[in-house]
């Protein structure tokens, strides 16, 4: 629809999953993602998964960037997909990131996990904002437009 | 000596026709009228015998300087909602309707369906409040279902109030279709940011343009200066205006009223509702500051049984002393013959037990609730709607508690509870009645005169307690 062309910056939804209050990771990253030019709909520590997807749907969101950092991520980013595809974003760009996993586990099992859940990428502990971005930035020019919106 | 100065307040009631006389400059309550509500056939026999009541009681009637009206007549003011996700900007323009004093007769979500169309044309409303998106957001829904609502048989008003980039492209298409339509900013412009004052008001101005000819109570236009807003939104303004006070002169504070009715039970915040501890955790959608609730299900006359089935028989039984066979029985009739008043002391003991319920229940679904998540780090306490812990006043009014037996007790129902910790009513509020309805007619004069009008509600809605204040009227 109309001004879905030109110039309108893209709209990503941030949040910390889960029963989970680790805050501060998240709102460096949101800070830098708006320094970007992204618009940022920032949900806060907190946030069942499926408020998420509501603020996706309404915002009209391009990316969801899901932030865990107690542990239990996987078993909160369950079913993540799925919750976009049921609300009409089935193409969505999905991203999780933090502490993911209890106890020592390699990360390329730990992010085989995830993408086998349906997230376009998983990023270890210790990520760089500027890596988050570089993907985002990659992402969004070789995937096709959405539809809708 | 001059004449005083006066106005006139009217409720074109759904019931009653009911007037309000105050002397400006007292400021005090002259007198009260009242006839039937004649809407359905011609409002000026309801308004002219109403006149003749107010004018035997006060031996002749003063040259008002105002005459100022509300109406909930002709079945209120019915709205229909729609907005894109239930919990965002379906709520807001819920919560728009609502504070804007209307009856909200359907809500919807998402895209509209042919049969969610076939059900807004056959409930006819008044207005339709479309919304959906926030300001660069979805644009698709909104316009899927203003297409969908251009094609409709519908006659009445749509009010445009959501994403911002597509709302002249929405108003085109629906003016195009003949619908007559107006555009209000949006009610959810960022996420998670209500702003439902400009639909309120693009609302209350279709309402006085519109809605106050189709119901045709601008037949009387000759007996009075202007319908400015629903009853319910005039309630709102005097219990906002009571809230806060005027310019100098301070009001109650944060305040809360309880409307019980034959229908309904209506619920008024003003206050903030935030967190009243630190640390906690605000979830949902932001609260307006003055905020509307309906109960549809909590009546003391057509909605009897639904009270009974709300509270449970045996709590109700308990409370009035009356054995639950006789008391189903009693209920049968009141839900049959809704103009029924109590003539024993055991309808009166049921009427009690029955506003006593309905406010409980009605106060507890508008307030917040609070509820304790287990995390890694300890527990974190999670909010959910309006924290009415803080809150000074609990304000009383409508028939059924004016003049029931111990509003005290029934206004006491408001309060928190011991057994629901978790729910966020007031701790230890004042209680106040307004005996003699003088609310929304506050609400009303607040436009033209709000200092007499703050005084007069300040001097009329009573303290409960046993020690009447000393200097009534003066600042609390």
């Amino acid at each position: 629809m109309s001004s879905e062309q030109g110039h309108q910056p893209k709209t990503l939804i941030t949040g910390v999953i889960g029963s989970d209050t680790h805050i501060v990771g998240n709102r460096i990253l949101s800070m830098a993602l708006e320094q970007a030019g992204y618009k940022v709909v920032s949900l806060g520590a907190l946030t069942p998964a499926q408020d998420f997807v509501k603020a996706a749907v309404e915002t009209a969101a391009d990316a969801i960037l899901v932030s865990s950092l107690y542990g239990q991520g996987e078993l909160d980013c369950r079913g993540f997909r799925e919750l976009c595809i049921e609300a009409g974003l089935a193409d969505i760009l999905i991203y999780v990131g933090g502490n993911l996993v209890v106890g020592k586990q390699s990360w390329p099992d730990v992010e085989q996990r995830f993408l086998a859940m349906g997230f376009d990428r998983a990023f270890p502990p210790g990520t760089r904002t500027a890596d988050v971005l570089d993907a985002l930035a990659h992402d969004f020019a070789t995937r096709p437009r959405k539809a809708g919106a | 000596m001059s004449m005083p100065r006066a106005a006139l307040l009217i409720d074109f009631g759904s019931t009653y026709t009911k007037l309000r006389a105050v002397d400006l400059d007292g400021p005090r309550l002259l007198g009260s009228g009242q006839g039937p509500s004649t809407v359905a056939s011609d409002i000026t026999i309801g308004l002219t015998a109403a006149l003749v009541d107010l004018e035997r009681r006060l031996g002749g009637l003063p040259d008002f300087q105002y005459r100022l009206a509300s109406s909930s007549a002709a079945g209120g003011l019915r709205m229909v909602t729609v907005g894109l996700v239930r919990e965002l900007t379906a709520e807001a323009a819920r919560q728009a309707a609502l504070g804007a004093g209307a009856k909200l007769i359907a809500s919807f979500a998402y895209q509209l369906t042919k049969s969610d169309i076939d059900k807004i044309t056959e409930l006819a409303p008044d207005i339709v409040l479309l919304a959906g998106g926030t300001d660069g957001g979805n644009t698709e829904v909104i316009c899927a279902n203003a297409a969908m609502l251009a094609r409709a048989t519908i006659h009445c008003p749509i009010i445009v109030a959501g994403n911002r980039v597509v709302t002249d492209q929405v108003c085109a298409l629906l003016a195009k279709a003949n619908k007559l339509t107006s555009a209000a900013e949006n009610v959810m412009p960022e996420f998670g940011v209500l702003n439902i004052e400009p639909a309120r008001e693009a609302i209350r101005q279709v309402f006085i343009n519109r809605i106050v000819h189709a119901k045709g109570i601008d037949r009387a236009q000759n007996m009075f200066d202007r319908v400015l807003m629903p009853t319910p939104a005039a309630v709102l303004e005097g219990a906002r205006l009571l809230a806060d006070g005027d310019g100098a002169m301070s009001g109650l504070g944060s305040l809360l009223v309880v409307d019980v009715g034959g229908a309904t039970t209506d619920v008024h915040s003003v206050c903030t509702g935030k967190p009243t501890h630190e640390g906690v955790v605000l979830q949902g959608l932001p609260e307006p500051y003055l905020k509307r609730t309906v109960e549809g299900d909590l009546g003391m006359r057509h909605n009897a049984l639904a009270i009974v089935e709300a509270a449970g028989i045996d709590v109700l039984a308990a409370d009035s002393a009356v054995p639950v066979a006789r008391l189903e029985q009693l209920v049968r009739r009141l839900h049959s013959d809704v103009e029924r008043l109590p003539t024993d002391a055991e309808e009166r003991a049921l009427d009690h037990a029955l506003a006593r319920a309905a406010v409980r229940i009605a106060v507890r679904r508008h307030a917040g609730t609070t509820e304790t998540v287990y995390t890694v780090t300890g527990p974190v306490t999670v909010q959910r709607g309006k924290d009415l812990s803080d809150i000074t006043a609990v304000v009383g009014t409508g028939g059924p508690l004016a003049h029931g037996v111990d509003p005290a007790a029934t206004l006491a129902m408001a309060l928190a509870d011991a057994a629901e910790p978790l729910s966020l009513r007031p701790r230890q509020a004042k209680l106040l009645l307004d005996r003699d309805y003088v609310l929304y007619a506050c609400g009303l004069l607040a436009s033209v005169e709000p200092q007499a009008a703050l005084a007069l509600a300040l001097r009329y809605i009573h303290p409960l307690q046993e020690t009447p204040r000393r200097g009534q009227g003066s600042v609390s």
